[in-house]
């Protein structure tokens, strides 16, 4: 994957102030987090990087692409999409099974129908119960979703820079899920609440009242912090993981 | 004079995407003209209003509400002349999926909700085949996953048409659909709609309520996919 530089530009917040960080650039391989309470407009701005936005949305925020607007057809053609999102919306409305679905997802984005089985594959290995192809979507659990959609941004999405929206919230296992959507050298933008994933992330942008406010470097510190809550996180899996089985916790 | 012609099906956002783009035509100093047509009951011209902008209403009541738009277009434009428009947008009342009233020199505009799944692009039938631009709406509901296939399903029944994902509560995709007014062409010679009205004269209509076979008239089809004529 050739890799590139990703510039938000900056617009403006709620009340039409201007954004205090006017210019974050991310480069390819880089994880970057955006912070903030709720309603401060984490959203808006993974949406204004969706669509690229070129000062069109209400934040007036742009983005620029290795430093150039990028051009028409990158917004909207799948096929030549850049961007990947794993959105806070995961149920899915349509009335197809799993497996025709994902046919016609990889035909949208120009890719060979057979690698439905795949992300199939991929899918059970983040999540408990595992997914039938033949299955209507729209039986699947939050958690079966959110697996299905990390292994369908993982294998027929396949863009270079992936959004991702509270994926704590989701039921599956969020450091592996995190992983494989990073994979070799993408970047990677991840709205969080959670500790652990905002400080796995080199930079976070910390939002409020839909501005951007400043943009802070992971201290080393804070990367001692991550390695202890990455402990904690491994222990409380095994026990989730052990109550889910039936079985009995031991101390 | 442009004309803009936007249908979809009932709550698809027709009317939210409208007002932004009426707000963004404004702002480059376009002067859009709004006739709002639908059957019974509306109270989007009280919306429209606000925006500053002449707004009229027209309700087609016993009569099919798409020929009532198509039946009244001379009238609509001469009003939007009378108000100094650069541009008539129509939205229609959107009901019958078996008619699109776009006149052939129009700008024709789908407005269509990504919930309704990704099959209702085949459904929708001549008010998408037929339009030049499709407006794809509440995307921020489903994966993006689920907006790719429902853009792909909206390619196969019409190749050519220009796909705007919008909403209609951020006004996303509301300056690309602006943009793409302003550079329609005006209007010009005798018009001719796209596609044809569904055939012959309905028994309903005039005001049949019988249900048994033998009241009906005209060209009638059966479960069964037989079709034939029955009258003079």
């Amino acid at each position: 994957m050739k890799p590139l530089t990703l510039t938000i530009k900056g617009g403006a917040d709620k009340d039409g102030r201007a954004d205090a960080v006017n210019e974050v650039e991310i480069v390819s391989g880089e994880i970057i987090g955006i912070v903030g309470p709720t309603g401060s407009g984490k959203s808006t701005l993974i949406a204004d990087i969706e669509q690229f936005a070129q000062g069109d949305t209400p934040s007036g925020r742009s983005i620029l692409i290795d430093g150039e607007e990028p051009e028409p057809t990158l917004r909207t053609d799948p096929r030549k999409k850049l961007v990947a999102q794993l959105s806070q919306n995961m149920h899915f409305l349509a009335d197809m099974s799993v497996e025709d679905f994902l046919r016609m997802h990889a035909k949208s984005r120009g890719k060979n129908g057979d690698t439905a089985n795949k992300v199939v594959e991929l899918a059970n290995t983040l999540t408990g119960e595992p997914i039938n192809p033949g299955h209507p979507l729209t039986i699947l659990s939050g958690g079966q979703s959110r697996a299905l959609m990390t292994a369908d941004i993982a294998v027929i999405s396949d863009s270079p820079i992936v959004l991702i929206d509270e994926i704590e919230n989701a039921g599956i296992k969020k450091k592996e899920a995190l992983h494989l959507l990073a994979g070799e050298g993408k970047i990677v933008v991840v709205v969080t609440h959670d500790p652990m994933l905002a400080l796995m992330a080199s930079r976070r942008i910390v939002m409020k009242n839909g501005g951007m406010t400043k943009v802070i470097s992971t201290t080393d510190q804070e990367h001692r912090v991550f390695l202890d809550i990455e402990k904690v996180d491994g222990w409380l899996t095994t026990l989730r993981e052990t109550i889910r089985r039936g079985e009995v916790v031991v101390a | 004079m442009k004309m803009v012609v936007t249908a979809g099906t009932p709550g698809s956002g027709k009317t939210s995407v409208l007002m932004h783009v009426i707000r963004d035509l404004k702002r480059v100093g376009v002067k859009p003209a709004l006739v709002k047509i639908d059957c019974l009951w509306t109270e989007d011209d009280t919306r429209f209003k606000r925006l500053d902008v002449p707004v009229a209403v027209g309700l087609s009541r016993d009569m099919c509400p798409d020929h009532y738009a198509i039946y009244n277009v001379e009238e609509m434009l001469d009003w939007a002349a009378e108000q100094n428009a650069d541009v008539l947008l129509n939205e229609t009342a959107g009901l019958c999926l078996r008619c699109a009233p776009y006149p052939d020199s129009c700008l024709a505009v789908c407005v269509i909700d990504v919930t309704t799944g990704p099959n209702t692009p085949l459904k929708v039938g001549p008010l998408l085949t037929t339009a030049d631009a499709v407006v794809t709406t509440k995307g921020d509901l489903v994966s993006q996953a689920e907006r790719e296939v429902f853009r792909e399903r909206i390619l196969e029944a019409n190749p050519r048409c220009r796909i705007i994902e919008a909403n209609g509560l951020s006004g996303k995709g509301s300056a690309e659909l602006a943009d793409l007014i302003r550079g329609w062409s005006d209007i010009s010679g005798e018009m001719v709609l796209r596609h044809n009205p569904p055939l012959g004269v309905c028994t309903l209509c005039t005001g049949e309520l019988r249900v048994a076979k033998d009241h009906h008239r005209g060209v009638l089809r059966h479960i069964d996919g037989f079709m034939e004529y029955t009258g003079e």
